[in-house]
């Protein structure tokens, strides 16, 4: 029982539709205590189905689940104490002030911080008293997950906390995240960010139609990769893709607009070799780069779309 | 670090705090209502009754006639030609032509109770002039008491519409409104208790209600000199009451919307019989008799006929515990049904 007492969240068998469309297929998921997970995909991947199913406010067609050792069923009131939550796209009162919102969700709890002490942790405190509505998107963010950690939960349950945001909002939001981390709790966040999974998250998993299609450490799954190189060009004419797949180390290849992108064992040996097939069939070399493979290109590889816009 | 008040209170303040922070509200709750009893008062302010417009065909008779009938404080007489006169008297710019040459001959519209009013007086002015002696002397006593007066009957009316509106509007936008912007869904994710939201609804109208409930009664005493009668503490109870019922009834139609327009019409639908039925502008005596019990049940009409009541009869508690159970009977299915039904993602 001791494996069990140290999950944070699990599930098995994880089913959901919505009328012709499984937005969750079979998922398995099991996350520790003090973990940060990370659920990774394109839009429409099923991303916010499974985590609402985990936050017990969707239900589910088929499969188990499992938060803190206890159930949805038996343990909800137990269970909302425990857990702070950041919806997608929930928009707070606009004509309440910060601290009133932030003290209205603080009188729901039985234990948890002082309103103005978390203000003051997440840098709002400058706008304790301004309309909800006047805030930027990145304090409004803030507060949302100010009001997340208002009951100083076990698990933090963030659902794209950063989508939309500029990059100096997303900083400060990693840094709460963090900050979380550092004291015992347990993260789960969906994103299609795929530098915020890397940088957040202990173990990524991947999804993609209701699937998992892969799960481990940032560095596990890049490993995965059958190539650890990326060479992107553009040519006037294009090459055809037999000439590609020609090129020593190529391990695949994929066509995107005007862009191939090679996946390769080395760069010394496969962009002198596909110089040398862009000078035979007498076209020109337009655009070069190179890189080492990420998630996103471990997502490109296996599905042949992008993340962002899949 | 204080003790943190309770949700239920949080709950309230905040509903109060976006109610007030809402200029629009503000207007349509408070400011309305007193415009409205204000253009209603004077459009039916007590004044003499008008006189009946009277047509004489110019003639031999004429002039005679003129001075007989102006002799009435009731009559409007003036000479006209007899092609004028008729057209007159079918665009019911006079309600009654005098032709005949000895003798007079009345020409009206029998179904006019004006002309029938008018045929009466100038046929006894005419017969007075010709010499025709009272058989005795009547004397007449006028009546405008207060709370027999239209503004007596308009005011307690326009305070019941009022609760009504309120009641219902104040709570189904909010409540859609925290629906569409997914806050009703963060709120459940949290561990409050899904009937404080709503209670918090409650009790937050009660507050607001206090305020307009007063305003548009010392409004009606100032201007109109209409005052509660009865007891004060029947008075609050019952706008209480009616406040609850009407709160119930904007939760239960916001229970489901998800659009404002699906709520609005919803809204429109439920408070259109009871604008036309429930006696606010005109007594719902002139309905059909079997049709009068279901206009009794519904929630306007229980709370306009007990204010009534209360208001200009000086009625007891006892008096209106039909009316009030009518109130508390509507307040609470609809609360318990709204809550059982509620959408809250």
């Amino acid at each position: 029982m001791t494996e069990v007492s140290n999950l944070a969240v699990s599930c098995v068998g994880l089913k959901k539709h919505y009328s012709d469309v499984r937005a969750v297929d079979g998922l398995d998921l099991s996350i520790g205590l003090g973990e940060c997970f990370g659920l990774l995909g394109p839009n429409g991947a099923g991303k916010t189905t499974t985590i609402e199913i985990l936050e017990g406010l969707t239900p589910r067609d088929a499969g188990d689940v499992t938060i803190l050792s206890r159930t949805w069923e038996h343990d909800e009131r137990e269970l909302r104490e425990r857990i702070g939550i950041s919806l997608q796209e929930t928009q707070l009162s606009d004509k309440l002030t910060v601290i009133e919102t932030l003290t209205l969700f603080r009188s729901f709890y039985r234990r948890g911080h002082e309103p103005d002490e978390l203000l003051r942790d997440l840098s709002l405190d400058e706008k304790r008293n301004a309309r909800v509505g006047k805030l930027s998107g990145g304090q409004k963010q803030r507060l949302a997950v100010a009001c997340a950690l208002i009951g100083n939960p076990d698990i933090l349950f963030l659902d794209e906390p950063t989508t939309g945001l500029d990059p100096q909002s997303r900083l400060q939001l990693w840094d709460v995240v963090a900050r979380f981390r550092a004291g015992g709790g347990t993260v789960l966040l969906t994103t299609h960010y795929m530098d915020e999974a890397e940088r957040l998250c202990d173990r990524i998993a991947i999804v993609d139609h209701g699937h998992l299609i892969a799960l481990g450490t940032p560095k596990e799954l890049i490993a995965k990769l059958d190539a650890p190189f990326i060479i992107e060009f553009t040519s006037e004419p294009h090459l055809d893709e037999n000439e590609i797949r020609a090129v020593t180390g190529c391990r695949g290849c994929t066509r995107r607009g005007d862009a191939w992108q090679l996946r390769v064992d080395s760069l010394a040996v496969a962009v002198p070799q596909l110089m040398g097939a862009i000078d035979a069939r007498g076209a020109k070399l337009v655009t070069l780069s190179t890189h080492a493979a990420t998630l996103e290109d471990l997502f490109v590889s296996m599905t042949g779309r992008e993340l962002r816009d899949a | 670090m204080p003790e943190p008040r309770p949700p239920i209170v949080e709950l309230t303040l905040a509903r109060m705090r976006e109610f007030t922070r809402e200029p629009e509200a503000i207007f349509w709750v408070f400011v309305f209502p007193l415009l409205l009893a204000l253009s209603l008062g004077f459009a039916f302010r007590e004044k003499p009754p008008d006189k009946i417009p009277i047509g004489i065909v110019a003639g031999p008779h004429a002039n005679e006639r003129l001075a007989a009938l102006r002799a009435s404080p009731v009559l409007l007489p003036r000479i006209v030609s007899e092609e004028e006169g008729k057209l007159a008297l079918r665009r019911g710019k006079i309600s009654l032509l005098v032709t005949g040459d000895a003798t007079p001959v009345y020409r009206f519209d029998p179904t006019r109770p004006d002309a029938r009013a008018g045929r009466i007086e100038a046929d006894d002015a005419l017969q007075t002039a010709a010499g025709r002696k009272s058989i005795f002397k009547s004397t007449e006593q006028h009546v405008s008491e207060r709370g027999s007066r239209y503004i007596d009957f308009l005011v307690p009316g326009l305070l019941g519409m009022n609760l009504m509106g309120t009641g219902i509007w104040g709570v189904a936008f909010s409540v859609v409104n925290a629906r569409m912007r997914k806050l009703l869904k963060r709120l459940v994710a949290t561990p409050m208790r899904k009937r404080d939201y709503l209670l918090a609804h409650i009790f937050s109208r009660i507050g607001f209600l206090i305020i307009e409930t007063v305003a548009l009664v010392t409004f009606g005493w100032l201007v109109f000199d209409v005052s509660v009668n009865g007891s004060l503490v029947t008075f609050s109870i019952l706008c209480i009451t009616g406040g609850i019922a009407f709160t119930g009834i904007g939760i239960l139609i916001a229970s489901r919307a998800r659009t404002i327009e699906a709520v609005s019409g919803m809204a429109n639908l439920i408070m259109m019989p009871m604008w036309i039925c429930s006696g606010v502008f005109f007594s719902y005596e002139r309905f059909p008799e079997p049709v009068k019990p279901f206009i009794r049940l519904l929630p306007l009409t229980a709370l306009n006929d007990a204010l009534r009541l209360v208001m200009n009869d000086a009625a007891p508690l006892a008096s209106i515990s039909t009316q009030l159970a009518v109130l508390a009977a509507w307040a609470v299915l609809t609360f318990l049904i709204g809550l059982k039904i509620f959408r809250w993602q």
